[in-house]
């Protein structure tokens, strides 16, 4: 029985390190991208231009345009995700559709960054004309984020007690009616956390929009949805692998700012779904 | 006699995931009555009430054969299925509100069919609670939560709800399965109350319930319709032995 | 009976429902329509089978050989890594931490999960490599190792999470009659609760791989530039997606080069839609 018992202790002893080694290196990181980057903040680093081919000066553009790409995902994805999410959950039977839907689903999460940069470069910026523009980077990131809305509507649609339409048909609603009135209102918090988490992604990918949007240098702010945009992915990779002496304070820098735009995203939804979570009614 | 007869039906049969549940019912339900049905469980009395307002179709694998006349007309192909529900509503076994307030939750029917004017709501509601039986008990706390109510409050206000699209049919499925008993005496005094405008049917499993409430019985067992009449009747001299057998206790 | 509004919107949300469909189509055919225009000139076993990839050569030569060995060896690496680490650490959270910690862990994971990768291939490029440099006496950190490393820790969070949620619901019937036989917790993990699991372990892996194979940015900062076969996975190598996103800028709209790349893409695309049937047959599997 000792031995046992001691066979136990040391392998749950294996496991906690494996624990470790999984869960240190992101608080490493984060510490060092914190300490690091902070030493580079300022007023101008934020809100000013850049200068000196990007050694000095502000990222202001590239923040920018990494803000203007997330809108413009969201514009995209939010509501067709939504609907096809709606479509899958309150609408179809079981049949070959639904699941070949399901599994085009699986396979637009699973396909590889640099493919969606290849589609858009095929269809948005060549085929369609749009050229390297917001419209084209939106219309990718839109596509790559579309998965991600829907399997996170449907989870929230689901949480919606089956009880709910089943009373709201009784009186007479249709399918519409009862998903407009019933479902979605109690679905909105669980919407809206996998909807933000989803455009957070979004705004950290660099590969669907190298061919699509990013510059690295642009003399002034995009005007239209056709101007090309700095970005804040595509800047961290440019000003690490191909420009030189560049000071690492102002990659830091950078890279902080990125991280805590995509950080805050999270822990709105973080807040949104725990302070809904506590309001729930049933 | 489709004058006094409220619903008609013909030789329904229902299949739910291809299990029949309902096997070639016949009977007739008469204007202003209650109707009590009663039976062991999965004799397919539920099954059967939520044919006649068509709710069994929100069962995917759901099929029926037959007919269901409501005032003549048949509720598959004569009439659109939402009007149904609105002419023909229905009550729950567990008090089911929806998260809203006391008086969103009977606006809710009326609103769907387009009503919008805040006086004639408010008399809507007025007038369901005061039916049910919980005006009094509500009505100076109309805009709080309906999950805040009782049980038995709760399942008057579901009451109240369906009331409040105007049906010309009630029916219950088991309405006070979780309910005390003063609250359920006060549901069966509601029901006998509503006899006078609404015709009624009540699926129940408490047989002494039935010959409280109900003008006639039905016996139902394993999907069939054993055996229909007056309560007194069936109560005291059953035809068939099976009938007997349930209301004695020998089984169910 | 139904009003416009309702008929109008009852529409959308069908087209919504199918347009994934449509564009997992529209994806592979404009693949397609670029990448095969390279095989009007270039033989495909050559493109497949080819040592050499020297786009810009003159005849230009696209093997993609080094470059899937490239990717090989990444992904191997980093599955090596990632998959044992992994199942631990699922382990631990589902069956064995106390449940205060258990949802720091969990936060902590997802944490991870939300860092974008180019952030990690920053952190490589900055900590990692020079540190392998200098472990290994290395004439440059930029190694298919380390990539394999921050590929390891990117796959991390959903192999952690599939593999818990598939230990988690294993029947409580299975671990408490082990339990009842006399055997200890270990036991019961290793012996019932983790073969229960195992179409799970095996769709995350799956997963994993996906997630592996087809990421771009770190990989491409970290890994080197050589595009050539390499032998040890002390040696830089080129991963497909690495190719891609490093050549596409260069390449004429229209040359065998751009043509080339769309090529790779296909490969990508193929490569990754037979890993995800695969992974969703595990995880239906029960």
């Amino acid at each position: 029985m000792n031995d046992t018992l001691r066979t136990e202790k040391i392998a749950f002893f294996c496991l906690l390190i494996a624990t470790i080694v999984v869960i240190i290196p992101v608080a490493l990181i984060l510490t060092i991208v914190l300490v690091r980057g902070l030493s580079a903040f300022s007023w101008e680093f934020i809100f000013a231009m850049p200068r000196e081919g990007m050694r000095a000066g502000g990222i202001f553009p590239a923040i920018v345009g990494t803000v203007y790409l997330t809108l413009g995902t969201a514009v995209f994805s939010i509501p067709f995700g939504i609907l096809a999410a709606i479509y899958l959950n309150e609408y179809a039977g079981r049949n070959w559709l639904t699941r070949t839907i399901e599994i085009a689903i699986i396979n637009l999460a699973g396909v590889p960054s640099i493919v969606y940069g290849l589609f858009g470069l095929g269809l948005f910026v060549t085929f369609l004309g749009f050229g390297a523009s917001i419209l084209a980077g939106s219309l990718t990131l839109a596509i790559m984020t579309l998965p991600v809305i829907i399997t996170a509507t449907r989870e929230a649609l689901s949480t919606v007690p089956n009880s709910f339409r089943e009373v709201s048909f009784s009186l007479g609603a249709s399918r519409w009616q009862t998903v407009r009135n019933v479902v979605l209102p109690n679905a909105i918090p669980g919407i809206l956390t996998g909807t933000i988490l989803g455009l957070s992604r979004a705004a950290g990918e660099t590969a669907p929009i190298l061919f699509t949007v990013a510059a690295f240098y642009l003399p002034r702010l995009p005007l239209s949805v056709y101007d090309q945009a700095m970005a804040l992915p595509y800047h961290i990779y440019v000003l690490s692998t191909q420009v030189p002496n560049v000071s690492l304070k102002i990659q830091y820098g950078t890279v902080l700012v990125l991280v805590g735009m995509v950080f805050l995203l999270n822990i709105v939804a973080s807040v949104i779904r725990s302070r809904f979570r506590k309001k729930k009614t049933w | 006699m489709v004058e006094n007869n409220k619903i008609i039906v013909n030789d329904l049969n229902v299949w739910f995931d291809f299990e029949p549940a309902v096997k070639n019912v016949s009977l007739q339900v008469k204007k202003n009555e209650i109707l009590g049905v009663i039976g062991p469980s999965n004799s397919g009395k539920t099954s059967f009430l939520k044919t006649l307002n068509r709710l069994n179709e929100l069962y995917p694998r759901s099929k029926t054969t037959g007919e269901v006349l409501l005032d003549g007309k048949n509720i598959f192909t004569e009439i659109d299925k939402h009007l149904l529900r609105r002419r023909v509503g229905i009550v729950f076994a567990l008090p089911l509100p929806l998260p809203l307030s006391i008086f969103d939750n009977i606006t809710y029917g009326p609103k769907l069919h387009g009503l919008k004017d805040r006086k004639r709501l408010e008399e809507i509601v007025e007038k369901s609670l005061q039916a049910a039986a919980l005006w009094d008990e509500v009505k100076d706390r109309l805009h709080s939560l309906a999950f805040r109510l009782s049980g038995g409050q709760q399942q008057r206000l579901c009451i109240a709800r369906t009331l409040a699209v105007e049906p010309e049919v009630i029916l219950y499925d088991e309405p006070c399965s979780g309910l005390d008993p003063i609250s359920t005496l006060k549901v069966e005094e509601a029901m006998k109350e509503l006899t006078r405008d609404y015709t009624q049917v009540l699926v129940t499993n408490n047989v002494k319930q039935a010959a409280r409430v109900s003008d006639r019985t039905a016996f139902f067992l394993m999907g069939e319709l054993i055996e229909i009449g007056e309560t007194k009747q069936l109560f005291t001299i059953p035809r068939d032995k099976r009938t007997e057998d349930y209301i004695t206790g020998r089984f169910g | 009976m139904k009003r416009p509004f309702e008929y109008i919107i009852e529409k959308l949300i069908f087209l919504s429902g199918i347009a994934s469909i449509v564009f997992v189509i529209l994806i592979f055919v404009f693949l397609l329509k670029e990448g095969l225009s390279l095989f009007g000139s270039y033989n495909p076993f050559a493109f497949i089978f080819g040592k050499n990839w020297y786009p810009i050569s003159d005849p230009p030569q696209f093997g993609i050989l080094p470059l899937i060995v490239g990717s090989l060896w990444v992904t191997f690496g980093a599955i090596v890594i990632a998959v044992p680490l992994g199942i631990a650490a699922a382990i631990y959270v589902a069956e064995v931490a106390p449940h205060w910690l258990r949802d720091y862990l969990k936060s902590g994971i997802e944490l991870l999960a939300a860092i974008p990768s180019i952030v990690l291939g920053f952190i490589g490029i900055v900590t990692l490599a020079p540190w392998l440099k200098y472990l290994f006496h290395l004439p440059s950190g930029l190694t298919a190792l380390a990539g394999s490393i921050m590929l390891a820790f990117m796959a991390m969070p959903t192999i952690v999470s599939i593999i818990e949620d598939a230990i988690v619901s294993v029947p409580k019937s299975y671990r408490e009659g082990s339990l009842a036989l006399g055997a200890t917790h270990w036991q019961t993990i290793y012996r019932v609760i983790l073969p229960a699991a195992s179409s799970g372990i095996l769709a995350a892996i799956m997963l994993g791989i996906g997630r592996v194979i087809g990421e771009t940015m770190a990989v491409l900062m970290i890994t080197g530039n050589a595009a050539v076969m390499a032998t040890s996975i002390l040696q830089p190598v080129r991963t497909l997606t690495a190719t891609v996103a490093a050549e596409m800028g260069e390449a004429v709209a229209g040359s065998g080069h751009y043509y080339a790349l769309f090529a790779i893409g296909i490969i990508l695309f193929i490569i990754s839609f037979i890993i995800n049937i695969l992974a969703d047959m595990f995880m239906h599997k029960k």
